[in-house]
């Protein structure tokens, strides 16, 4: 849209001020002008904030305590993450198989748990779930059903994230080519060996783009689990803006100082996921032309 | 005589209602090399992929080694017997099908390392020897996306033989190749066949190879076996009008 090799193929009609302008920008590289555009944006929402009585000084003052809640971020993220795979290998195995039960149970959990509303799901771990527990188990048993707000809302992403994940990963799987299924399956390697050795090692390749989309989308999504509740000590970075944002009355400045450690977080993640991502090509993209 | 190594008995097979083969028996004995040829939908590619069960008989019995399977009997009492009779049978496709994210080395320890569970480093000294007899020692370390169709089928050649299997089943293995790969492709398994130590059914369309190496040759028609016979017999002689129809048309 911007390209200036585009643009200058344009026949120049204007004169005088008017294609000066034009010919100066050509000069300029287009990730330059870009960076001008970031710029400006930056400018003017920093005109803004300080016309707001933006308290530099007071943000300053409360950056360490918010942006500690990082640590609360990452570990419910890294938990969740880690949880909502196995349940996606699950389901996705679950979701290709012929057996009616794996295939319904799969089903029902990816219907259900896309189908509902992540804050609801988070409610229901958190307050019915013990409600269930105790009307159908006898005493000390109910009591393991009763979760604190951080166990609640990280069972409830991991089950959520899970659903989505389930349905990234079967596409995966099915998009493995069938004559390596049956490459495994001539030499006599069981149903196990297939999966691990063959089809998964490659529908992770597949997935891995997704599945990192999925992962960036879960990392913000855990600033809803303070919303359960939660104590001074597990409060994430959008908990610990709100508290002290709201005892100095300086919203504006805390919320702004939560949004940059989230947006840092998924930006930090995002590169990773790049390098992972050209390193999983290996085998797939010839990287030297063959010249025999 | 003594018992042949792959006995194939009343094998059926159905597609829904297409039945594509219909009642096929053979005896194979050690160090034959069959060839199995015929029209496209004569079968000859499915019979192949019920010796392993990679297509699943509706009816018949398979022996291949001593291990026999019925494919009358219920999946769960056969599925291990299926798995050994597997290993028995290299299979080599008409796509390679290697796997992608190994190295050709790696493709080729595969099988005897975890289905056979050996020493890593006794398969590692066999899976070299072997991609030296197919001429891909050099190419060991590499990926199979490097290679050229031809060299991905030797190195298929060299994953299929490092199971020492009984048989050495071929499905069309230069069909997809480029006209000057396929050379190299049917080099690397006359030298097999001439070995006399391995036993090969192989379905193709190289006439020129069966003519040179088969000790036999199979004319599947319409889901049977209408004649089969030496080379000699088939190329000069050949009873059925059918086969000689097709014969005259591919050479």
């Amino acid at each position: 849209m911007t390209d200036p090799d585009v643009r200058e193929a344009v026949p120049h009609q204007r004169h005088g001020l008017a294609q000066s302008l034009e010919g100066a920008s050509l000069k300029v590289p287009f990730r330059l002008k870009v960076a001008l555009v970031w710029a400006v944006i930056f400018g003017l929402m920093a005109v803004a904030f300080s016309r707001s009585g933006f308290d530099v000084a007071w943000m300053v003052d409360k950056i360490p305590a918010i942006v500690r809640g990082i640590w609360v971020t990452i570990l419910f993220s890294v938990i969740a993450i880690t949880v909502a795979t196995v349940l996606a290998i699950l389901g996705a195995l679950g979701r290709i198989s012929t057996n009616p039960i794996a295939y319904g149970i799969s089903g029902f959990y990816t219907s259900f748990f896309r189908g509902t509303p992540l804050i609801v799901q988070l409610f229901l771990w958190y307050l019915a779930l013990p409600q269930l527990a105790i009307g159908l188990l006898p005493e000390p048993y109910a009591a393991w059903f009763i979760w604190p707000a951080q166990v609640a809302g990280v069972v409830g992403i991991a089950f959520n994230y899970g659903a989505y994940m389930t349905e990234i990963f079967r596409s995966g799987i099915e998009a493995v080519p069938h004559g390596q299924a049956e490459a495994a399956d001539a030499l006599g390697m069981s149903y196990g060996q297939r999966m691990r050795r063959v089809i998964l090692p490659q529908a992770a390749r597949i997935v891995i783009p997704p599945t990192g989309n999925e992962f960036i989308a879960m990392i913000k999504d855990t600033a809803l689990i303070g919303l359960l509740g939660t104590t001074l000590l597990w409060a994430d970075p959008f908990r610990m803006a709100q508290l002290t944002g709201k005892a100095d009355f300086r919203n504006l400045e805390a919320l702004i100082i939560a949004a940059f450690v989230y947006w840092g977080l998924t930006a930090i993640f995002s590169f990773f996921q790049r390098k992972l991502e050209s390193r999983m090509s290996r085998g797939y993209v010839r990287t030297v032309l063959k010249t025999s | 005589m003594s018992n042949p190594l792959v006995k194939v008995r009343g094998l059926h097979k159905s597609f829904g209602d297409l039945e594509v083969l219909r009642g096929i028996d053979m005896d194979i004995s050690s160090g034959e090399v069959v060839v199995v040829f015929g029209r496209s939908g004569s079968g000859k590619s499915t019979f192949l992929r019920c010796l392993n069960f990679l297509e699943e008989p509706t009816q018949g019995v398979i022996q291949v080694a001593g291990i026999e399977v019925d494919a009358g009997l219920p999946t769960r009492h056969r599925r291990k017997d299926i798995r050994r009779l597997r290993s028995q049978c290299g299979m080599v496709f008409q796509q390679f099908n290697l796997f992608p994210h190994m190295t050709v080395l790696d493709n080729v320890m595969e099988g005897p390392l975890r289905v056979k569970s050996r020493s890593s480093a006794e398969v590692r000294t066999h899976a070299m020897e072997l991609l030296n007899d197919v001429g891909m020692a050099d190419k060991a370390g590499e990926h199979p996306i490097r290679l050229s169709g031809g060299q991905q089928q030797r190195v298929a050649i060299a994953r299929a033989l490092a199971m020492r299997p009984a048989v050495m089943l071929f499905d069309e293995p230069t069909s997809a190749l480029d006209p000057e790969l396929i050379h190299e492709v049917l080099a690397v398994m006359r030298r097999l066949a001439e070995s006399h130590e391995t036993t090969m059914i192989v379905v193709t369309h190289e006439m020129g190879f069966a003519r040179e190496v088969a000790t036999r040759m199979c004319f599947f028609h319409d889901g049977v076996v209408l004649e089969e016979g030496t080379p000699d017999q088939m190329f000069a002689r050949a009873q059925q009008p059918e086969t000689r129809r097709f014969l005259e048309a591919v050479i």
